[in-house]
């Protein structure tokens, strides 16, 4: 029974630098680096030391509380480097490749859950599964009531998951028929009017249309599935599932991904075949421009990684665009044309088609919460925005819950953190209230 | 624009100096001329143009026809009361006389207004070590615009000073206080000078000259003060029918007059979505249900038979609807909220002004009740949601 969920809240930014759908080439660097920043809420144990040998799929470290949860090396070579941070907090392991990859290799097989479970957890592709609530690694030992896997980015200047995926059907479909074992539920794979997906067997089908956020995994649940509390719905993107379809079909990690070189600082926006963790400046230095921000992740929730950062482990996107810097004679009252506002006090919603080059800039600076009404325009559920964030910022956890915070990830909040007159890191209180609640009740 | 910017950064006083005021002023006046370049960190990347100063300066922007307006009125009423002009008399006979003569009039109370209201924030901002928050933008313009022209200044001083400390330092500041702030400057005055806030001697400025003096059978009364006595007879008969109060030529407070002028300004803040039309609409809506019970009930030519629209037109209903109710952070927050908000403020509006003989005009009262009760209104709505998905669970 396929459902139909309009969106019509929310806002499409449009930024110049959109990737042209043409494959680039590029050589494999040699520089990469595993980073478990890119993990929230782990408390990585490292499993190798500088020099050690791994193969493509050996196990770098894992999570000191949940054992079986493996992170591995997407590339043979050597163990060059641990980098620590504050408080010896790892930041990165770095690698240097071998010219050739020579893969680990896994018994692997999807005929029951259990089997499925193992083969995912000991290859390292297990953190592809997140949760809702919370949004973090998936555990093993949860049975989720459901899986919503997104077909759609509908961030600004997003990869095309049908351009990604397109060609390797089979592969995608031995992924879906592995995830479908692991919950006594439903698979839903969520889609906007794209074909490609159409002939996916072993899930529910929803059609998703209207602007982002519907695009976020966590708003489809919300219409199609909601999470009450107690309830653990495991999700993933479609691209992820081609990762977990190879591992079935070849019993090893192939971590290579199709990822958007995007952004009005990149010369050619275009896509590139890549391996997680492979060093950017290595891969894009030529073709992305100075005193660029360089994001891995859109550029409403990435992380900024620099020119020299590396590609994330959940990303198919690296976006370059101008840094800002520069103060602005009677910005607040000129009419500025050149800015995209989801308000009306500027004249971007005139010019709806219009792309626009936008930088870092603040354009402001933080107030208290005054405009009221605006996060609601943009934030399409069915719950109070501003009065969840607020007992968020209190720390009420009894408000939080009946709120919906189980519901919520802070991805869902980078519209209204966009649009925020006040200039609210509302991405950064909802990540700081999930943890508490994971803290407290999880 | 690159010299006045390295000269301005250049002149940075520490925050921590002797005199804290210093970093504020120059704070105050850093931002004015620019907008720091400061860049996003973590979240998002990118972000909105918007930023308070804006939403704020488009909110004076749409207050500009009224006060306007209100300038050339005020130099209408008067020399309609000296007997230079007559009602006859096409109303731009003597343009730059009447305008000259109100703008003289109102722009030290703007001048006063601003000028305590800033102070006050100066030192709170150096006190509390932020920055200025652009709050009293706002409030500095709408002051004297709810202010009857004949109001000492001083009365002004004391009033801004009192809403400013009082109405919002306290609680913590812009988008923190629970009333309206202009609102309790005006109420303020209201109950502790009410002479000089009502009755009808303070809507017309009578100063006279030598050998002027005011013309025969002269009343300072308003619209609202009239009606209370004749109804709408009354009204037709001094110049304040439907129409006219339409366009504003009537005596009232500075900026309240003329639904025209005020109209312009909600255009604009509608347009730019900056003022809730959920509030606007549904006020307009409780207006004419309150008004129109009124005519089902009252006698023929009383003030209770004021037809509804007529009654809409007059006093401070049309300004406090469009500038004070919408006032997002004493409102209610929930966009139901807004609908029973703003339903309250034009039932509460006409019942206060019709019902009781004390207060001719009920629009002020009536915003400042649905105020303190804007957070309950919100508790509802908010425990709605909360029912729902508690429901939710249960029949899962």
């Amino acid at each position: 029974m396929s459902q139909i969920v309009k969106i019509s809240k929310g806002a499409n930014i449009k930024l110049t630098g959109a990737a042209e759908k043409v494959l680039g080439n590029i050589e494999r660097p040699t520089s990469f680096a595993v980073c478990p920043p890119n993990f929230h809420g782990l408390m990585p144990k490292l499993a190798v030391k500088a020099g050690d040998k791994v193969k493509a799929g050996s196990t770098l470290f894992f999570d000191k509380y949940n054992e079986q949860i493996k992170f591995t090396s997407p590339i043979s070579g050597e163990v060059v480097e641990i980098i620590r941070g504050a408080k010896r907090k790892i930041l990165e392991v770095k690698l240097k490749a071998d010219s050739v990859l020579a893969y680990e290799k896994f018994e692997v097989s999807a005929a029951s859950a259990q089997d499925v479970k193992s083969a995912l957890l000991i290859s390292g592709l297990w953190p592809f599964l997140k949760q809702r609530p919370y949004d973090i690694v998936a555990n093993p030992s949860d049975s989720p009531k459901s899986i919503h896997i997104t077909g759609i980015d509908s961030s600004p200047i997003a990869a095309d998951y049908e351009f990604l995926i397109k060609g390797q059907e089979d592969v995608f479909q031995k992924g879906l028929d592995a995830l479908a074992k692991l919950t006594s539920g439903k698979v839903h794979l969520n889609v906007n009017d794209k074909t490609l997906f159409d002939s996916a067997k072993n899930v529910q089908i929803n059609k998703i249309s209207g602007p982002h956020p519907s695009g976020n995994v966590g708003i489809q649940v919300h219409h199609i599935d909601p999470v009450n509390k107690g309830e653990i719905v495991w999700v993933l993107r479609a691209p992820d599932v081609l990762s977990i379809g190879r591992l079935f079909k070849d019993g090893k990690y192939d971590a290579s991904k199709v990822v958007a070189l995007a952004g009005s600082k990149v010369s050619s926006p275009k896509y590139y075949k890549v391996l997680p963790g492979a060093n950017i400046k290595e891969m894009f230095g030529n073709e992305i421009n100075n005193g660029s921000r360089v994001i891995s992740g859109n550029v409403l929730s990435g992380d900024d990684v620099s020119i020299d950062g590396y590609v994330g482990f959940y990303d198919y996107q690296i976006c370059a665009i101008p840094e800002g810097g520069e103060d602005e004679m009677f910005g607040w009252m000129a009419p500025r044309f050149n800015k995209f506002s989801l308000s009306k006090t500027f004249f971007s919603w005139m010019t709806p088609n219009k792309e626009y080059d936008l930088n870092t800039n603040m354009n402001g600076e933080e107030r208290a919460f005054v405009v009221t009404g605006e996060y609601e325009k943009v934030f399409p559920m069915d719950i109070l925005p501003v009065f969840l964030l607020k007992s968020m910022i209190t720390e009420d956890i009894d408000a939080m819950e009946g709120l919906g915070v189980y519901e919520v990830a802070p991805e869902d909040f980078a519209l209204c953190e966009y649009g925020c007159t006040s200039k609210i890191e509302t991405q950064k209180i909802v990540r700081k209230a999930l943890d508490l609640v994971k803290r407290e009740c999880g | 624009m690159k010299a006045l910017n390295d000269f301005i950064k250049k002149i940075k006083p520490s925050d921590e100096g002797k005199f804290p005021i210093m970093h504020a002023i120059w704070d105050g006046t850093y931002t004015f001329l620019f907008v720091p370049g400061h860049t996003n960190k973590n979240g998002v990347h990118v972000r909105d143009g918007i930023d308070l100063k804006r939403t704020m300066i488009m909110v004076v922007l749409a207050m500009i026809p009224a006060l306007l307006f209100g300038m050339f009125n005020v130099g209408h009423q008067h020399l309609l009361a000296i007997g230079e002009v007559t009602r006859d008399m096409p109303v731009m006979e003597m343009f730059m006389d009447k305008f000259i003569f109100g703008t003289l009039k109102v722009l030290p109370l703007i001048v006063v207004s601003y000028g305590v209201g800033l102070g006050i924030e100066f030192v709170f901002a150096a006190l509390n070590k932020h920055s200025i928050h652009e709050g009293f933008l706002v409030s500095g313009m709408l002051i004297p615009l709810i202010m009857p022209v004949d109001v000492p200044l001083w009365m002004v001083a004391v009033a801004t000073a009192f809403a400013v400390i009082i109405g919002k330092e306290v609680f913590g500041g812009t988008g923190m206080n629970i009333v309206n702030i202009a609102l309790t400057a005006r109420a303020f005055l209201f109950f502790a000078y009410p002479t000089k806030m009502s009755g009808d001697q303070v809507w017309i400025n009578t100063s006279l000259d030598e050998g002027q003096q005011l013309v025969d059978g002269f009343s300072g009364a308003t619209g609202l003060g009239n009606a209370v006595e004749g109804g709408k007879s009354a009204l037709d008969e001094m110049g304040a029918s439907t129409f006219e109060a339409f366009i504003g030529f009537i005596p009232g407070s500075i900026g309240e007059t003329s639904v025209i002028a005020i109209g312009i300004g909600a255009i604009i803040l509608l347009l730019t979505n900056i003022a809730s039309w959920r509030i606007m609409l549904s006020a307009v809506i409780g207006g004419i249900v309150m008004a129109s019970i009124f005519n089902m009930v009252g006698d023929d030519g009383s003030f209770m038979a004021v037809p509804a629209l007529h009654q809409l037109m007059l006093g401070g209903f049309a300004f406090g609807v469009v500038f004070m109710a919408t006032d997002p952070v004493t409102a209610a927050q929930t966009n139901q909220g807004k609908w029973v908000y703003g339903f309250m403020i034009g039932i509460l509006g006409i019942l206060i002004r019709v019902a009781n003989p004390a207060y001719p005009e009920g629009i002020m009262l009536a915003i400042l009740i649905a105020n303190v009760s804007a957070p309950l209104i919100d508790h509802v709505v908010v425990q709605n949601n909360i029912k729902k998905r508690l429901k939710r669970v249960k029949t899962v």
